[in-house]
């Protein structure tokens, strides 16, 4: 039994994806019109990853992130708005403004940031994972990280001490088929989740464009990894919709994949999916999906209108993260 | 003379020293898609052998740079961002610099790290660095800071044919500028500092996008009456010690504008020079120009705030005008 599969638990879930495509909506047209100071990676088509993922874990669990980071957090029960926030630069933002949507991080949340280093999660979330297990009070770390950063020589190391260690460590993969605007196949050699067969570690390829499949497997995972059972690799096939960076179309001067294969991931769209699937089981009325769009669409909005011209962050605000003056 | 964008005159030296010596092969992370436009279209013209993009191993990238020049190539290894050299550095500074003094000189090694840096564009924290001078205190590798056309195309074609390790830093904001670029082959040696604008009050040392920065001080004093002299180091290690020296000597006042941060700045490493040999030359302090010893933040006002501008450097030198000489 996977611990959302109750109607009430499914629910959570499509708001949860919803809330994180609403929000990356937004941004597209934010950066279109020129209000983000900084690039953003968007998350579109990757959501049931992170929410099936993150709906297995509370606030005392650790997360890593990626410079495709809105989905970790949102999942994982960071603000909206101190999101928008951050993003806009602004002094009310998650991180005050010092970060910016590649390091969006709420630590009250377990979520220890987005990261703008590739691989750069892996090493944290197993020295979160140890601390973890130093506490003893069964909880456990995550990294999500790309297939791109699957070619990083530290996630090799990390299942080595994972293995040894047994630490309560989740390594979930989303292979979203790019590293950049290089396929995957060209920089990726195998399977990834059979990388950690030699190290005696668990490890499952799920479509990560279902969310209960990702939801079980998680699910999996996390209460082994609590129960003292160590390390989990969970592969997640899945596709970004959007391009690597908003924009990217004005210094790309060639094309790395064709419309029909972005469309043919669109029939795959894990939101509208797992909607008529509800829908079809009677978990959700019909005409739900499309009224919770318009509710969550609105509660987005509103969040990101409510920051937007808030204060950008003082100057003298560098003050207090110099070292040796306090 | 031809009018040029910086990140074009990079790719012509490319091409040119691709076109000139066939041992000469570029290594890196989308160097195919060009994420910057300087290796774009080198991979339709030299081929799949010569030019390789490679996964997101920059442990693995700089010590293959560093094996294949041992054995026989000319390799330039394309970092992307400055701050990847951070995620590179264990074979630049344990290998690349060493090699060359332990084996006696049997092992030489023309290698090229090239890599964007610096601020200005709210990349945040782990995209905004000018690394420099961590690589210049290595003491074997060549540290090339071009701030203008002309010198991304000589330094680096220079550096291609040296026999040993450089580090070519180019500014990230300055890409898009144009400049003129001498016509025919167009080399500038390491080891020389240019001197940009002679003036007899105050010498300014600027490095990198700053250079832009300090002949914009240098026009608003002039307007007052202020001579300025600007003088480009060109190459951050080794200094051209004598160019530097000669103009403290004549202006008897030092100005130093670099947009590393203070701790790790060649602010250090001129002052230090200056106080050595021309201390009697001076006639007030020495101001340095630098970030401050932070992250460099996202928030627009911000990084702003933070690195070097024109304004701040036009009160430098006031200062040292100011001060009466001992
Ligand atoms: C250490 C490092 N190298 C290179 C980059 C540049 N970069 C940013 S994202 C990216 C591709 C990452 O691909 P993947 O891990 O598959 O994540 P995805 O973008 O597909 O979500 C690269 C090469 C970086 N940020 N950090």
């Amino acid at each position: 039994m996977i611990p959302n599969s109750t109607a009430a638990g499914s629910l959570d879930l499509l708001r949860t994806m919803l809330t994180i495509r609403k929000a990356e909506e937004r941004l597209a047209g934010d950066f279109k019109a020129g209000l983000l100071p900084g690039p953003v990676h968007l998350y579109i088509g990757q959501e049931a990853v992170a929410t099936g993922v993150c709906a297995q874990l509370d606030d005392c669990d650790w997360i890593t992130s990626t410079h495709r980071g809105h989905g970790h957090f949102l999942a994982k029960g960071g603000d909206p708005k101190a999101m928008f926030a951050e993003i806009y630069g602004r002094s009310t933002g998650i991180c005050g403004g010092f970060g910016g949507s590649m390091h969006v991080a709420d630590v009250s949340k377990g979520i220890l940031g987005a990261n703008g280093i590739v691989g750069g999660g892996v090493a944290l979330a197993a020295g979160a994972a140890l601390a973890a297990q130093l506490d003893g009070e069964g909880h456990v770390g995550v990294c999500f990280f790309g297939d791109g950063a699957a070619a990083q020589g530290v996630l090799g190391e990390a299942l080595n001490i994972a293995a040894l260690w047994k630490l309560p460590l989740i390594l979930v993969c989303e292979n979203n088929g790019f590293s950049e605007f290089s396929p995957s196949s060209s920089v990726i050699a195998g399977d990834i989740f059979r990388r950690a067969e030699p190290y005696g570690i668990q490890s499952v390829r799920i479509d990560g464009n279902d969310i209960e499949a990702v939801a079980e497997a998680a699910g999996a995972a996390v209460e082994r990894a609590r129960n003292g059972g160590g390390c989990t690799l969970i592969e997640a096939l899945t596709y970004r919709i959007h391009g690597h960076v908003e924009g990217e179309n004005a210094f790309l001067k060639t094309r790395y994949r064709e419309d029909e294969e972005v469309d043919s991931w669109r029939l795959k769209d894990p939101i509208s999916r797992y909607g008529r699937l509800l829908e079809e089981r009677g978990d959700i009325a019909v005409g739900k999906l499309s009224e919770l769009e318009e509710s969550i669409g609105k509660m987005i909005n509103d969040a990101a209108d409510a920051v937007a011209d808030d204060p950008y962050p003082d100057s003298a605000s560098l003050d207090r993260h110099e070292l040796g003056a306090s | 003379m031809t009018r040029k964008r910086l990140i074009h005159a990079i790719n012509d030296a490319l091409v040119e020293e691709m076109e000139r010596d066939e041992r000469v092969i570029l290594i890196g992370e989308d160097v195919g898609a060009s994420i910057f436009g300087d290796t774009r279209g080198l991979l339709a013209r030299f081929g799949p052998d010569r030019v390789r993009d490679m996964p997101i191993s920059e442990a693995l990238m700089s010590g293959m740079a560093v094996g294949a020049s041992a054995a026989g190539y000319r390799v330039v290894c394309h970092l992307m961002y400055a701050n990847f050299i951070y995620t590179a550095f264990d074979a630049i500074a344990n290998q690349a610099a060493r090699l060359r003094l332990m084996t006696n000189g049997q092992i030489r090694l023309p290698v090229v790290f090239m890599a964007a840096g610096g601020g200005g564009r709210s990349n945040a924290g782990q995209h905004s660095d000018y690394p420099h001078m961590p690589v210049a205190s290595l003491g074997g590798v060549y540290v090339a800071t071009p701030s203008c056309s002309a010198d991304a195309k000589g330094l680096l074609k220079t550096a291609i044919r040296t026999d040993d390790p450089v580090f070519f830093l180019q500014p990230t904001s300055r890409g898009g500028e144009m400049g003129d670029i001498p016509d025919g082959e167009h080399i500038v040696p390491l080891v020389s500092a240019k001197v940009l604008r002679s003036g007899d009050d105050v010498t300014i040392v600027a490095v990198g996008a700053m250079v832009r920065v300090a002949s914009r001080a240098a026009e608003a004093l002039a307007e007052d009456g202020i001579s300025v002299e600007i003088v480009d180091p060109r190459t951050s290690y080794p200094l051209d010690q004598d160019t530097i020296i000669g103009s403290v000597r004549k202006t008897g006042r030092l100005v130093i504008v670099d947009e590393a941060r203070s701790a790790g700045s060649i602010a250090n490493q001129v002052a230090a020079l200056v106080a050595e040999k021309a201390f009697s030359s001076l006639k007030a302090p020495i101001v340095p120009v630098t970030t401050r010893d932070l992250a460099i933040a996202y928030a627009p006002p911000l990084e702003k705030a933070m690195i070097p501008d024109a304004d701040r450097v036009v009160d430098a030198v006031r200062m040292t005008l100011r001060e009466i000489a001992p």
